[in-house]
């Protein structure tokens, strides 16, 4: 159970506010259960697939699978909705997607500025940095120094590409492949992608960093 | 809507600040709200336009100090009272006060087939597309009261056709209740100081996804 508001600055605040919503929801949950338009039965599995099963290891296998093998890169950078799916990843929030290359020339970023869409089918369900106003402003305008913030600099002569998702397209960057990572099986290499990477906060990880 | 929800370009919010080993939900209520909003689309009948378009259409004052999941359980308790599924004073009682409306909950055996089915978008077109890619648009200068997927920052700025997607549902109808309409989708692509002028990073570009209606050619 994680119920620690450590992303929290107003701890003091926020206490009161939480306690609050937290009754409205029960009573919601209990009004609409008493009224037979939900089964908790159905709530319980919703969080459980998005707390368990549908998170960034799925685009981290696409992304392994793309660094190893040329014809699957192809196909992902086709029609990625359609490669993702070859490996069983598909549905809700990932109806249509995009796979984004990094190169040294151009790195990649995802944001909505609109409200926080995001390929829930590879990557699960947003993180909490990527939904609030910081995020959403400052991406488009200044995406250098959001990266600075995820402690990531990169060289003057890259190209930054942001790509705004406003529609039901959904964009999946796949990070460069690191150096010293040839010859690792697809398994080892999924250990390499972070969710940062696939959204372009991030880098791919070293070998070294995950041995 | 010009609301506070369309954050792009804006100053002052400070850092992004990214939380180590994030779980998927910080506390017990959000898991609830999160899941009674998935499942009570279907018996409430809404599409995600109209739930975008509830979780918008407020305050900036009230946006912005709401977290995530408050905004959605704020849309949610619009939605629901605008179909009078359940209304503020049964919330406020903790307990239903007013009969049941004839829906059918989502039993637990639909759960995945909703999930893995998702919500395609994608309609097919009667017409070709207006634009091809490597076309100079500009956005209109559009400034609707009601849902649109045109972000500020964007508007009557020029740019290049980078992506064809087909025809999409179009949300500015679909949020209001006035059918899907669909219309091309393209991924337009501007210069970084095409929209930030002198100030923009150099080297950047940045893409939306703007409907036909959107675009005029430039």
């Amino acid at each position: 159970m994680s119920d620690h508001h450590h992303h929290d600055h107003h701890h003091d605040h926020d206490h009161s506010e939480l306690s609050e919503t937290e009754l409205r929801v029960r009573a919601l949950e209990t009004i609409l259960t008493e009224k037979g338009y939900v089964d908790p039965a159905a709530l319980d599995l919703l969080i459980e697939t998005y707390e368990t099963k549908v998170g960034p290891r799925n685009g981290a296998r696409v992304v392994a699978k793309a660094w190893s093998d040329p014809a699957y890169r192809e196909r992902l950078l086709q029609d990625a909705t359609a490669a993702i799916a070859e490996l069983g990843y598909s549905g809700r929030q990932g109806e249509h997607i995009v796979a984004v290359e990094n190169t040294p020339a151009t790195h990649n970023m995802v944001v909505c500025t609109l409200c926080s869409c995001y390929p829930w089918s590879v990557l699960g369900l947003p993180p909490v940095w990527y939904k609030s106003a910081p995020y959403r402003s400052r991406t488009v305008k200044e995406p250098r120094a959001v990266l600075a913030d995820f402690g990531v600099t990169l060289p003057d002569d890259t190209a930054i590409r942001v790509w705004d998702s406003t529609a039901e397209i959904r964009y999946l960057v796949i990070p460069m492949r690191p150096a010293g990572s040839e010859g690792l099986s697809e398994e080892r290499l999924a250990d390499l992608v972070t969710r940062d990477s696939m959204i372009g906060t991030g880098l791919a990880c070293a070998p070294t960093e995950v041995a | 809507m010009d609301g506070a929800h369309d954050m792009g370009g804006m100053d002052g919010f400070g850092p992004v600040v990214p939380e180590p080993n994030e779980p998927a939900f910080h506390a017990p209520w959000e898991r609830r709200a999160f899941a009674l909003t998935l499942a009570m689309a279907r018996p409430g009948g809404w599409n995600i336009d109209m739930s975008r378009f509830a979780r918008e259409n407020r305050s900036p004052a009230e946006h912005l100090s709401k977290s995530y999941y408050q905004i959605w359980l704020a849309g949610l308790e619009q939605l629901m009272a605008e179909r009078g599924l359940v209304t503020a004073d049964e919330i406020a009682a903790g307990q239903p006060l007013h009969p049941r409306r004839e829906v059918a909950a989502l039993p637990p055996a639909d759960v995945a087939p909703m999930l893995a089915r998702g919500g395609p978008t994608d309609r097919p077109s009667a017409a070709p597309a207006r634009f091809k890619i490597g076309d100079r648009v500009r956005t209109r200068t559009i400034h609707p009261r009601g849902h649109t997927r045109l972000p500020r920052y964007v508007r009557g700025h020029v740019g290049v056709i980078e992506l064809l997607h087909g025809a999409h549902v179009f949300p500015d109808s679909n949020a209001r209740g006035a059918g899907e309409q669909p219309q091309f989708l393209y991924t337009v692509t501007f210069d970084g100081r095409e929209i930030w002028g002198d100030d923009a990073e150099p080297g950047l570009r940045v893409s939306v996804d703007a409907w036909d209606s959107y675009l005029e050619p430039a």
